[in-house]
C-alpha cells in the first residue's frame, strides 16, 4: 500500500529529514513510527500526504507514484488518506456535525449520505450525542476524537495519524489506540508515528524507528 | 438485432444520467455557497455593509456624471438646429439697400429665412436688453448697423456646408462681417466632449479603485480564514473548492455596491428634480430631469458585480497559493 525506495528528504538549507528509507507497508497492515522528536516522523509522513516531496528516491501510495502526481491532482490524492494530526486542527466556528461532514462536502456527496455517514463515524467514537457542540466544548480527547470521526468519513484506504495521543492520558491513549486497532480490522492500512514507547510495546504491531532521518529499527513491537 | 440497439441505448442513458448527476451535484454546490456567503455577509451587516458602501459610492459618481452628461445632451440637443448666420452691414448701406439684399437672399437655394434688423430696431433690442440704456442716450448717433439674420436650409446646416454659406455671404461688399452664431454651441459641444472623456477616465480610475477595495477585502478574508484553508486542503480540498466562496464574496460585494451605487444616483436625482424643474420652468422649458434609464441600470449592476467578481479573482489567484499546509 505504501512503498518507500531509496527516499530522501533535504529541505532547503541542507538540513537532511530523511536519508535512504527503503521501507513497505502492506495493505491492511498497522505499524507505529516511533524515534526521538527530530528523527524525521513528520516529514515521513507528509512524503505520504503529498505536503512535502521527496528529494530523492520514490513514493508510491496505492500503485500511484506520488512523484507523478501534478499539483492540481494532490487534493484527489489526500482524500485516500485520512490524516490525525496532534493538534487536531478542527474548524473552532463550526459544529461537530459540520467538521466531520467536510470531507463529504469537498467530495460532493449528497446531504442525506452525508448525514448518514457522518452519525456513523461520530457513533464510531463514541460522540454522537455532542454533533451539535463547538469543538471548543469539547475535552482535548474529545476533539481527538472528532478528528478521528473526520479523518475516517469518507473512508479511506490509508489512515496516517501524527502523535494522536501526545497531550491525552493513558487511559484516553488506550481508547484512541483501540479505534485504530478497529479501523484496521475492516481492512484500513494504519501508520501512526508516535514517541509513546511504553504504550508501542504493549500492543503487537510493527514498529518503524526512525533515528536522525534513518530507519533504525524495523520489527516487532515487544522487541523494540 | 434489437438486443445490441437496446444494450447501446441503455449504456448512453447511463452516462447521461451520470452527467446529469454530476451537473446536478455541482448546481447544489454553487447553491449552496451562493446562500453561504450571502449568510456570511448576514452575520456580519456592519464590516460588509461598510466595503458595499465605498463600492457604492465609487460606482455612483461615474454612474452620476453619465446621467447628468446625457440630460445636459437632452437639453442641448434642440440647440444645434438653431445654426444661424448673423451679417452685419455696413453702416452707409441705405435701409432700401438692406431690404433690397434681403430679398436676393431669401431666394438662395441654401437659405430658409432671413430676418432683417434695422439699425433703429437693433438700438431698441439693445436698450431693451444690455442695461446700457441711459449710456446710450449720450450718444449723439446710433452706433449699430442693421444686421440680416440668415437661417440655412436645416438639410443644410451641417459644419461644412454652413461654412460654405459663410464665406459666399462674408465676401459680398454690402456686409461688413459675416458671422456664424453657433460658434458658442460649437464651444460648448466640445466643451461637453471633454466631459464625457472626463467621465471615462474617472470612471476607469474608480473601476480601479473597485478592484482594489474588493480585492483588499477578499485578501483580508482569506488571511483570516487561513487555518481553515489549510485544513480544507490538507483534507482533500481543491482550489476550486476553497476559491468558491470568496469568489461569491466578491460577486456579493459587487452587487451591493452596486444597488447602493443605484439607491445614490436615484435619490440625488430625486432631490435635484424639483429646482431643475423650477429653473426650466424660468425658462420656459418643459424639460425633466432624467432618471437613470434601463441601460445605465443595468450596466451599473452587471459592472458592479462583474467588478467585484474580478477583484475577488485576482486577490484570490494571487493569495491562495501561498497558503499550503507545512
Amino acid at each position: 500500500m505504501i512503498r518507500f525506495t531509496n527516499v530522501s528528504k533535504r529541505y532547503p538549507g541542507g538540513h537532511e529529514a530523511l536519508s535512504n528509507i527503503d521501507l513497505h507497508l502492506a495493505p491492511g497492515e498497522m505499524a507505529f513510527l516511533t524515534g526521538h522528536s527530530g528523527a524525521g516522523k513528520s516529514s515521513l509522513l507528509k512524503l505520504i500526504a503529498l505536503v512535502e516531496r521527496a528529494s530523492a528516491g520514490q513514493v508510491v501510495v496505492g500503485g500511484q507514484n506520488l512523484g507523478k502526481v501534478r499539483r492540481g491532482r494532490i487534493p484527489y490524492h489526500r482524500r485516500n488518506i485520512g490524516m490525525i494530526f496532534q493538534d487536531h486542527r478542527l474548524l473552532f466556528d463550526r459544529t461537530v456535525f459540520d467538521n466531520v461532514a467536510l470531507p463529504l462536502i469537498i467530495a460532493g456527496h449528497r446531504r442525506a449520505e452525508i448525514e448518514r455517514r457522518v452519525r456513523a463515524a461520530l457513533d464510531k467514537v463514541g460522540l454522537l450525542g455532542k454533533e451539535r457542540s463547538y469543538p471548543i466544548t469539547l475535552s482535548g480527547g474529545e476533539q481527538q476524537r472528532v478528528g478521528i470521526a473526520r479523518a475516517v468519513v469518507g473512508k479511506p484506504p490509508v489512515v496516517l495519524a501524527d502523535e494522536p495521543t501526545g497531550n491525552l492520558d493513558p487511559m484516553l491513549s488506550r481508547e484512541i489506540m483501540a479505534l485504530f486497532r478497529d479501523f484496521n480490522q475492516v481492512g484500513v492500512t494504519v501508520l501512526i508515528a508516535t514517541h509513546d514507547l511504553d504504550l508501542v510495546r504493549r500492543l503487537p504491531y510493527r514498529v518503524l524507528r526512525l533515528d536522525h532521518g534513518r530507519l533504525a529499527f524495523d520489527g516487532h513491537g515487544r522487541t523494540a | 438485432m434489437n438486443a445490441p440497439a437496446k444494450g447501446r441505448s441503455s449504456g448512453a442513458s447511463t452516462i447521461r444520467s451520470s452527467i446529469g448527476t454530476a451537473v446536478a451535484s455541482w448546481g447544489i454546490r454553487h447553491l449552496q455557497t451562493f446562500f453561504y456567503t450571502l449568510g456570511q455577509i448576514w452575520r456580519r451587516p456592519f464590516s460588509a455593509l461598510m466595503t458595499a458602501a465605498v463600492l457604492g459610492i465609487a460606482l455612483a459618481l461615474p454612474a452620476g456624471l453619465h446621467v447628468l452628461l446625457t440630460n445636459v445632451q437632452q437639453v442641448m440637443s434642440g440647440w444645434d438646429g438653431g445654426t444661424q448666420v448673423s451679417l452685419f452691414l455696413r453702416r452707409e448701406l441705405a435701409e432700401s439697400e438692406a431690404e433690397r439684399l434681403a430679398a436676393k437672399l431669401r431666394t438662395h437655394r441654401d437659405i430658409a429665412g432671413v430676418d432683417y434688423i434695422s439699425r433703429e430696431q437693433a438700438m431698441e433690442e439693445f436698450r431693451r436688453l444690455s442695461g446700457f440704456g441711459n449710456a446710450l442716450d449720450a450718444l449723439s448717433e446710433n452706433p449699430l448697423p442693421s444686421v440680416l439674420v440668415v437661417r440655412p436650409v436645416l438639410g443644410r446646416s451641417d459644419p461644412d456646408s454652413v461654412k460654405r454659406l459663410l464665406d459666399e455671404l462674408g465676401a459680398n461688399p454690402q456686409v461688413e462681417l459675416a458671422q456664424l452664431d453657433m460658434q458658442w454651441v460649437k464651444r460648448l459641444f466640445a466643451l461637453m466632449e471633454i466631459g464625457r472623456r472626463g467621465v471615462w477616465v474617472l470612471g476607469a480610475l474608480l473601476a480601479l479603485a473597485v478592484l482594489l477595495v474588493v480585492g483588499n477585502t477578499i485578501r483580508l478574508a482569506i488571511q483570516n480564514q487561513r487555518d481553515e484553508i489549510v485544513i480544507t486542503k490538507l483534507i482533500g480540498g481543491t482550489d476550486t473548492f476553497i476559491r468558491r466562496p470568496f469568489l461569491y464574496s466578491g460577486f456579493w460585494y459587487g452587487l451591493f455596491g452596486a444597488l447602493i451605487a443605484f439607491a445614490l444616483v436615484q435619490s440625488s436625482l430625486w432631490a435635484l428634480a424639483g429646482p431643475v424643474q423650477e429653473l426650466a420652468g424660468l425658462y420656459r422649458s418643459s424639460f425633466r430631469l432624467d432618471t437613470l434609464d434601463a441601460l445605465t441600470t443595468a450596466g451599473l449592476l452587471f459592472g458592479g458585480t462583474g467588478l467585484g467578481l474580478l477583484g475577488s479573482w485576482i486577490a484570490v489567484g494571487r493569495h491562495l497559493r501561498d497558503i499550503e499546509p507545512t
